[in-house]
């Protein structure tokens, strides 16, 4: 069991408040997933940076400065918890992601308008230790983790991210991932983890790569991936979901003029405004949905 | 009337207050406030009191009722009317799925659509859908009737026992060992009955049956190899 909320702004206005919103509904899904939290918040297009994540918080002591230094170029750096998010020139990335390895520092995400924040921990204190509810974006995806394939760790926490603005959250579990796992390092989208869902992440990373938009990418999850999944998918732009051909997953949507949401159960989306005037639907099997600004 | 508001009462009270009504009470009908998708709400209910939700429910809403009338005002999450042994349940929206699984008595009435696995295992509870059922519905269902206004989604009745199934819309598939069987005249009458029930404004001459071949009650030697 997991559980998933993820929101999409159709109009500018709520976006100061999506931070807040995403924050109310994951809570409501703390006994879905009470192991870990995560959420993926995209703001507007900004300059690119690199989220990485250390249980050490002495590990971010001076780390923009040894990173400019490496890289001959300004870093900017904002601790926020365990996270930091490092800005710095896009061309610079493959250099700064070898400095941040050999310094021990996770990677959680990468892009010029997503951040990704995961933790061990109830879904309330992971959102109040990054300051969720004060962050504003056009859309957001969060997850609550009950763990069953792999260890409870930051790294195994949702959502995972395989390339630039890309993230992905799973409800499942999928059976055939140690093969796809082969496929796609062979293809040049290693999984850096022993997790099935990083595996999901990187097949759809794999999918865009090769020039499938978003829809497509989504579509071929149901003939190459195996096993139970309900994915919510976020990329710089769009927001979609796929659910396996069996659905035993829960999962609900609503939609007015304002927004897109989804959650695994109605609760989640009972705390958004104009929920009673929404149009509430539960996503068919085997069927993509996909909304782009 | 007896109110119940879930925003400042807990689940369990208020399941505790509605499940303690002796089979006698005056208190008859209830109305719950504030259901959020909330988890087995009037669930275990034994006394034939009504219950009104003015909201939607999360998981197993009504589930094990006996006797009592539960109308939801909202849609229903997974398991709704589960292991129903009688009473009724009106749901006004949508049920998710499982809706009615393993119920032996009693109806249920979803008045929008069922997802997948509605009346999975059903026992002799009667389903009434006005919408379409999803993939799977009355998969090994082994008595009681599935009625479905709308269309029927994949697999119908899959390993079906005794339960009889009425779709007026179209079959996506029948499952393993389900066929369509001539509508008789006492099937017309249970339709009658259970579509004047239901509240369904349906003529049971549109619907077709179907039910089980009978081919898989017993072990074939000659198909050892499709079990």
């Amino acid at each position: 069991m997991c559980g998933i909320v993820g929101l999409f702004l159709k109009r500018d206005a709520l976006q100061p408040q999506l931070g807040q919103l995403l924050t109310e509904m994951l809570i409501t899904m703390t006994d879905r997933g009470p192991d870990s939290a995560g959420i993926a918040v995209y703001g507007g297009e900004d300059a690119f940076k690199l989220t990485v994540q250390s249980d050490d918080p002495a590990a971010f002591d001076g780390l923009d400065t040894a990173l400019s230094q490496a890289l001959g170029t300004p870093v900017e750096m904002r601790v926020i918890s365990t996270h930091a998010v490092l800005t710095l020139p896009q061309e610079h990335e493959g250099q700064a992601r070898a400095v941040l390895a050999d310094r021990g520092l996770r990677l959680m995400g990468a892009g010029t308008s997503m951040e990704i924040y995961k933790e061990v921990g109830l879904p309330r204190d992971v959102a109040d230790r990054f300051g969720i509810r004060a962050m504003s974006g056009s859309h957001g995806i969060g997850h609550t983790r009950m763990a069953t394939e792999s260890a409870v760790t930051t790294l195994g926490a949702h959502p995972f991210s395989t390339g630039p603005d890309q993230c992905l959250v799973h409800n499942g579990s999928l059976s055939n991932h140690n093969a796809m796992r082969r496929t796609l390092t062979r293809q040049g989208f290693p999984p850096a983890t022993q997790n099935d869902t990083e595996v999901a992440a990187c097949y759809i990373s794999s999918r865009l790569a090769a020039g499938d938009d978003l829809g497509g990418a989504l579509k071929g999850t149901l003939a190459d991936l195996d096993g139970f999944f309900t994915f919510v998918v976020g990329t710089k732009n769009g927001f979609g979901v796929v659910r396996d051909p069996i659905a035993c997953k829960p999962a609900m949507m609503a939609e007015t003029d304002d927004y897109v949401a989804f959650g695994s159960e109605y609760r989640a989306l009972a705390t958004l405004p104009g929920i009673d005037q929404a149009r509430v639907w539960e996503p068919e099997p085997a069927t993509v949905y996909f909304w782009e600004r | 009337m007896q109110t119940l508001d879930l925003a400042t009462m807990p689940l369990r009270e208020v399941n505790a207050q509605l499940q303690g009504q002796a089979p006698d009470t005056n208190q008859t009908h209830w109305v719950i406030e504030n259901p959020r998708g909330g988890h087995a709400i009037a669930a275990g209910l034994t006394t034939p009191i009504e219950v009104t939700v003015k909201g939607s429910t999360g998981y197993y809403c009504a589930g094990m009722n006996e006797g009592a009338t539960v109308h939801v005002e909202g849609s229903a999450g997974p398991g709704v009317a589960e292991n129903m042994m009688s009473g009724t349940v009106v749901i006004d929206g949508d049920a998710s799925q499982y809706a009615g699984a393993t119920g032996h008595g009693g109806l249920l009435v979803v008045k929008g659509n069922a997802s997948s696995r509605c009346g999975i295992s059903m026992k002799g509870i009667d389903i009434v859908v006005h919408g379409n059922v999803g993939h799977m519905s009355a998969f090994m269902a082994q008595s009681g009737a599935l009625v479905v206004l709308g269309d029927a989604g994949d697999a119908l009745g899959d390993s079906l026992y005794e339960a009889k199934l009425f779709v007026r819309g179209a079959v996506k598939s029948l499952g393993a060992d389900c066929e369509e069987k001539e509508m008789r005249p006492e099937h017309i009458a249970l339709l009658t009955d259970l579509l004047a029930r239901a509240g369904a404004d349906a003529k049971p001459e549109e619907f077709r049956r179907y039910g089980s071949a009978r081919k898989l009650y017993h072990f074939n030697v000659d198909h050892a190899g499709d079990y």
